[in-house]
């Protein structure tokens, strides 16, 4: 059932690379994408059946990270027809087949059950992930290729060294093979502190670098500046879910251990700083894609800041994983399609885009409410949630700065989106032939719709897997 | 027997590669790393198993051979063009890679080690080619050269896992190697565009996106 998670997006890549090029290629991914998502909400429904393997399982925490990135996919499948409609000038082969290896290594990264395993499943995101960011063929996306190459390969070659550290902490503890997470997690006190620590930093460390926190993030605004928004998308919303993931699995451990407050201190610096950096490169930002990019810095920040709060903070900071993904989707998706009306991702060239293009406007500004926390959008639930456990919990002055950064992340993108949205479209500006259809908009209706029933209601087994992933994140079986 | 000969040996090429101006020196240089990696790995088993045969073999072939070769070919295939000047001078890195390997001493001796372990420079070889890689990464604007310097990173995370040779099972240990193998290859591809769109592999014209 595992393996059919994994192997299931492969076979489809197989697939998509072996077929002659025209547009029945593409249709490959919705099937994919929904084939995919099915088996991961049976195997999140029927997951008591699922006997753990000696490699693979899947436990609350893998399985909501999964279903989240799932999601996401789905999102991206079903707008990458229409989307690659428009690009007839370029082979499909290697995009799609990268799209659908990235889906299967976030399925084996959400399963692994080996700290080793889990690594090599980053890994290979990354490199899958590579073809997407070099789509667009010019000197540009070149650049933003080679330094997304180069810094994520050394964030993850610190990553290693960590997991190293934290197997030669199991060492020293008597810990024999195998060392699964579980049994990490059981035997975590009697493991060596020192090498827990420095291993937890360099951890932090790398996987942060594929996350994006500050000031580890600098391959992100290039990454998703030169990317299509479908790109953009899908590292913003899987590859970044699927490095907390990663560091998650590392905190539970060295929470479990007992070191858990020397790691939420080092986490709620980060996003802090993270939020503060994100804050200062939004105001007067002059490209819309740098300015997602930046956003989503600053919600990994918040993704951090809820982990080091702890308590019931992380509840929510699991939550505001969806929720951040999904209106990310909507963002990115939405971009693209302004962008492409405009033929230009300059801010400066754009005005008036809610005149020109109706529903993507109308659908962008929605999502610039929700991603800065407006209710009823999911992400305000998040936010309210930890900020709310952070000034309930003691952490007055911790609080006090990331609501904040909040409200200086609201002034600073609002003053650099809605200029864009307003007002009537610059007689002079390039108007191009696009215009907005249903295969490009509906995909961005539905993540903004299911942040809204988020946002709104959680449904009861979801709030079920939820509780015990946040459990499990925290290092408690 | 101890192998901390060999470290040394790769302390010293540390120290060479951060003081060297050209590129097949070192990758030269970096390959030699590599067959030492598996020669301590021999060391390290008392009793040569196949398991451990096939480790040191693989290990030598790929960061011994052939990434070495691959780089080296790249090399060739380059328009010989001047050396572009580092962002950091030889003689600032060099100093740079002394502190760093003062600091990685220091670091070493604040974790406990395991009995058999003890007295052996593995940790502070290990975090020295750590560093000297990120030196190289960050100091060098030729592209190969900041290859060569994620090589180095790479032998010093490796460096460390051969203290868990025993722990850490064969499957994870190729699957690293592998990784670094594709790794390295799809950043030769990357290289190879940058060279055709700025007919150079001076990684300083990749100076666009900014802020």
């Amino acid at each position: 059932m595992i393996a059919a998670l994994i192997c299931v997006p492969l076979l489809a890549a197989a697939l998509v690379w072996s077929m002659r090029p025209g547009m029945h290629r593409a249709k490959v991914l919705p099937v994919a994408a929904f084939l995919h998502l099915g088996l991961v909400l049976w195997a999140v429904a029927h997951a008591h059946r699922l006997s753990p393997g000696a490699w693979f399982r899947l436990d609350p925490l893998g399985a909501w990270m999964l279903l989240v990135v799932s999601a996401v996919f789905t999102i991206c499948a079903c707008y990458a027809p229409a989307y690659l409609a428009l690009r007839t000038e370029r082979d499909f082969g290697v995009f799609g087949a990268a799209m659908l290896g990235f889906l299967s290594m976030a399925s084996l990264v959400a399963t692994a059950r080996h700290p080793g395993v889990l690594w090599v499943g980053m890994e290979s995101m990354a490199l899958a992930t590579t073809p997407l960011l070099y789509y667009n063929k010019n000197r540009r996306s070149l650049e933003a290729t080679w330094k997304y190459l180069l810094i994520c390969s050394v964030g993850m070659a610190l990553a290693l060294l960590g997991t190293f550290f934290l197997a030669y902490a199991a060492q020293l503890g008597g810990m024999g093979e195998p060392i699964w997470m579980d049994r990490l997690v059981a035997n975590a006190p009697s493991m060596s502190a020192p090498w827990l620590k420095a291993g937890f930093v360099l951890v932090l460390a790398g996987y942060g670098t594929k996350m994006g926190l500050a000031p580890l993030h600098t391959w992100k605004p290039d990454a998703y500046g030169e990317t299509p928004g479908i790109v953009g998308t899908l590292l913003a919303g899987g590859g970044t879910t699927m490095a907390f993931l990663a560091l998650l699995r590392m905190y539970a451990i060295v929470s479990a251990a007992g070191l858990g407050d020397f790691a939420r201190e080092l986490l709620v610096a980060a996003g802090l700083l993270s939020m503060a950096w994100a804050c200062a490169f939004m105001i007067r930002q002059g490209d819309l894609r740098r300015l997602l990019a930046y956003s989503s810095v600053e919600h990994m920040g918040i993704l951090a800041f809820g982990m080091g709060i702890g308590g019931k903070a992380v509840f929510f900071a699991l939550f505001h994983v969806a929720a951040n993904a999904l209106v990310k989707s909507a963002l990115f998706l939405g971009s693209g399609n302004i962008v492409r009306s405009f033929s230009s991702k300059s801010l400066g060239e754009m005005t008036g885009a809610i005149r020109r293009l109706p529903v993507s406007g109308w659908f962008f500004l929605l999502g610039f409410l929700a991603v800065t926390g407006t209710p009823p959008f999911a992400p305000f639930t998040s936010i309210f949630g930890i900020g709310s456990a952070a000034l309930g919990g003691g952490h007055v002055l911790a609080g006090a700065l990331f609501l904040a950064l909040l409200a200086g992340v609201f002034v600073a993108m609002g003053s650099v989106i809605l200029p864009v949205l307003q007002g009537d479209p610059d007689p002079a500006a390039v108007r191009t032939r696009y215009q907005d259809t249903v295969g490009l908009t509906a995909p961005i209706a539905g993540a903004l719709l299911l942040a809204l029933v988020l946002g709104l209601w959680v449904p009861g087994p979801l709030m079920n897997l939820l509780t015990r992933a946040a459990a499990l994140a925290e290092g408690r079986p | 027997m101890t192998p901390n000969l060999l470290l040394a040996a790769i302390m010293l090429i540390n120290f060479m590669l951060v003081a060297s101006n050209r590129v097949d020196k070192c990758i030269s240089l970096a390959a030699v790393q590599g067959l030492l990696l598996a020669l301590i790995l021999l060391l390290m088993h008392p009793h040569w198993t196949f398991l451990a045969l096939l480790m040191a073999a693989g290990t030598a072939g790929i960061k011994g051979v052939l990434i070495p070769v691959m780089l080296h070919r790249a090399q060739d295939r380059m328009r010989q063009e001047r050396e572009p000047e580092p962002y950091v001078g030889y003689t600032a890195t060099l100093i740079m890679a002394a502190a760093g390997t003062g600091l990685a001493f220091l670091l070493a001796r604040r974790l406990p080690l395991q009995p058999g372990n003890l007295g052996t420079l593995f940790v502070p070889a290990s975090i020295m080619a750590l560093f000297t890689g990120f030196l190289l990464l960050t100091t060098r604007k030729r592209a190969l050269l900041q290859v060569v310097g994620y090589l180095v990173l790479e032998n010093g995370v490796y460096l460390f896992s051969l203290l868990l040779v025993k722990e850490m099972p064969l499957l994870v240990e190729s699957g690293v190697l592998l990784d670094l193998v594709v790794g390295i290859f799809v950043m030769g591809i990357v290289i190879n565009h940058i060279t055709t769109a700025f007919d150079s592999q001076d990684t300083h014209r990749l100076a666009h996106l900014k802020d």
